[in-house]
């Protein structure tokens, strides 16, 4: 009788100890839009919730995920099963689950909602973060017009939307900073990953006369077709060094984990409440990989202009004219986050016609 | 190395997966069965042929690591269409499905690395020679592999009496079978070198288009590949040219959008499918010449009587 009445209390003292281990353990989801194995965009977020895990301790963090959730209806669904299956936040990480995070949220208080690079916040529970990784971009333009021989590089780009027009003009405006006369010319693949036609676009930049190439969409292919072209390249994503040993000068790297960390901390700490980040180099969101493959006085100008974006500057500062001529920003006036988030129009010196 | 050579170039490699695997195709649906599992298949090539390459060190043994896989992958279609009869849409928009999704598990640990090229074709002077020596005499060695095989099958179809048999196969299964033919093992083997070839244009874009191995890295070649077979109403050679203008509009326009003509890219995106429906609405005028290509059993079940 004894013996029985000990186990039980061990069982419940045991049980009781299973619970409260239960509770402290936050569970963090994530959606991505594409696989995880796309080595860009989507690797980069797995790799920021790992990271957070990591940080935060696996005993304390659960983490699940879903890969290739088309944007829409399906986002929904697999929303809804997150907050159902005892997710306590969801990352939603790409543009187009905006309208499914927000409907969704409304429907679980409880659970939080964390939306990469939107901007509605319609409950308290839905944040919204992004990067400003058009500083990024300001740094390679820097490095590109030293680099260029010929004083012509070439984008490849994805989609006419805010965001990426923002990074052409980035470059732009970085290049223009060591080279006035500097000329851009734009490809549009008209899709985030497809690596054959991402090849097809560089290729014809380099035959046009491009002798550096930069890019906006995902996959390595153009850095490859750089290597066997013998041009430079500018990486996106991730460090992308392995596919052009000779070739990449730095890279663009998505730095998600200290923000994921930081999140599900709040939530292990009963503090986490709604904001909009848009976190840049000086929060360590935009990381630039190693500068290699330049001399040093280019790489010495590269790491000042990245000193003076972390100290404070904006690319993005006056005098600066639209493409057409006319003035947009006077000098030393600052655009403001608003305009660059929905920004639909070129500087001047890109060599394109902006599709609307 | 001038521009116009450069685009030649470029739209050869562009063209060089679509037509091996609209070839492959189009030799399934002459028996009579449609596999629309290609762009499945296409993948599975993909990611063995980079993974082969890789392990091994041989770009060769990676396209024919794809050839076999691309052969036995497509063994799962013919056995389940073929020997369980069941239905072909269905199975082969399964076998897509599977191939993608396995492919991404199996390639899990390639992901992010480097792959090893095939190295071009290079003939001492002849190479060299100034604009066609890099179009004829210096292009990777599976262009001329395909070529090779749109003359082989054009050949073996029309021009040999296993062809017949095959195309009898296909355009009515009953009478061939009366006739004594062996249906289902002509199907077999057809479905087997749509897997083939399937598998080693997936091979091509993983070690010579961009040596490199990604999810999904097929982007929907396989589908477009399928659309070229009743593009070219099943003729080898109008393969050829449905591949060809395919690539020529894809890379001409990224061409005119880096010459910065103003043109808006959404429309010059979508100019090779614009292209495409317009031939096909062109061909489908002469209804005389489709009904006579046209596979009459294409995608109907065989079952033989007892």
């Amino acid at each position: 009788m004894k013996k029985t009445l000990l186990s039980l209390a061990a069982a419940a003292a045991v049980m009781s100890f299973g619970t409260m281990a239960a509770e402290a353990k936050v569970k963090a989801c994530f959606i991505y839009v594409g696989p995880i194995g796309d080595f860009g965009w989507s690797y980069q977020h797995h790799q920021g919730a790992l990271e957070a895990q990591k940080q935060l301790g696996e005993d304390n963090v659960e983490l699940a995920y879903l890969e290739s959730v088309p944007e829409g209806a399906d986002a929904e669904r697999a929303l809804e099963r997150f907050a159902r299956s005892g997710c306590n936040i969801i990352f939603t990480t790409s543009f187009g689950y905006m309208d499914a995070t927000n409907k969704v949220a409304g429907k679980f208080p409880d659970v939080k909602f964390e939306h990469a690079t939107g901007y509605k916040r319609e409950h308290p529970n839905v944040s919204t973060y992004n990067s400003k990784f058009h500083e990024g971009r300001y740094v390679q333009g820097v490095i590109a017009a030293k680099m260029s021989k010929a004083g012509v590089a070439g984008y490849i780009a994805s989609f006419p939307i805010p965001e990426v027009v923002l990074g052409i003009n980035a470059f732009m405006l970085g290049a223009q900073s060591v080279n006035p006369d500097f000329k851009l010319k734009v490809v549009w693949a008209n899709t985030w990953f497809d690596p054959g036609k991402e090849a097809d676009a560089a290729k014809a930049l380099i035959d046009q006369g491009a002798d550096i190439i930069t890019q906006h969409t995902d996959s390595t292919a153009a850095m490859q077709v750089a290597a066997e072209r013998g041009v430079k390249a500018f990486g996106q994503a991730s460090d992308m060094i392995k596919f052009g040993p000779d070739t990449q000068l730095t890279s663009i790297v998505d730095n998600w984990g200290p923000y994921y960390a930081k999140r599900i901390k709040a939530v292990m700490d009963g503090n986490w409440e709604q904001s909009d980040v848009w976190g840049g180099m000086a929060d360590g969101h935009v990381v630039m990989a190693p500068y290699t493959n330049m001399p040093d006085d280019v790489k010495k100008a590269a790491e000042d202009t990245q000193a003076k974006i972390t100290g404070g500057f904006s690319p993005f500062t006056g005098p600066i004219n639209k493409q057409d001529g006319t003035e947009w920003l006077k000098a030393g006036e600052v655009a403001d986050n608003g305009v660059l988030l929905g920004l639909n129009f070129y500087v001047k010196g890109v060599d394109d016609k902006l599709p609307q | 190395m001038g521009v116009i050579e450069a685009i030649l170039l470029t739209i050869a490699t562009a063209a060089t997966p679509l037509l091996i695997a609209a070839i492959g195709e189009l030799v399934v649906e002459r028996s009579g069965v449609l596999n629309l599992g290609v762009e499945g298949m296409m993948i599975m090539g993909a990611v063995t042929g980079f993974g082969v390459a890789l392990l091994t060190g041989s770009p060769w043994l990676g396209m024919l690591g794809g050839i076999v896989v691309g052969a036995l992958f497509s063994l799962l279609f013919g056995f389940l269409t073929l020997t369980l009869v069941t239905n072909q849409v269905a199975t082969g928009l399964a076998l897509t499905l599977l191939g993608l999704g396995l492919s991404g598990m199996l390639g899990e640990s390639f992901v992010g690395q480097p792959g090893i090229r095939l190295p071009n074709l290079h003939i001492p002077v002849l190479s060299d020679l100034p604009f066609v020596g890099g179009l004829i005499f210096g292009q990777d060695p599976i262009f001329y592999v395909s070529i090779a095989l749109t003359a082989g099958v054009a050949w073996f179809l029309f021009y040999t009496h296993a062809g017949l048999t095959l195309r009898s196969v296909g355009d009515n299964h009953a009478s061939a079978h009366a006739l004594g033919i062996n249906v289902i093992g002509i199907r077999y083997l057809a479905v087997m070198f749509g897997g083939a070839c399937a598998g080693l244009a997936g091979a091509y874009l993983s070690v010579v288009y961009t040596p490199q191995w990604v999810e999904n890295m097929t982007a929907g070649r396989g589908w477009i590949a399928l659309a070229l077979v009743v593009f070219a109403s099943w003729r080898p050679w109008r393969v050829l040219a449905g591949a060809y203008l395919f690539g020529a509009v894809t890379i001409g326009q990224l061409h005119a959008q880096a010459l910065g003509l103003g043109i808006p890219s959404q429309l010059l995106s979508s100019l090779p499918y614009l292209a495409t429906v317009v031939v096909l609405v062109l061909i489908s005028q002469n209804k005389r010449l489709t009904m006579v290509n046209t596979p009459a059993s294409l995608g109907r079940p065989f079952v033989p009587d007892r």
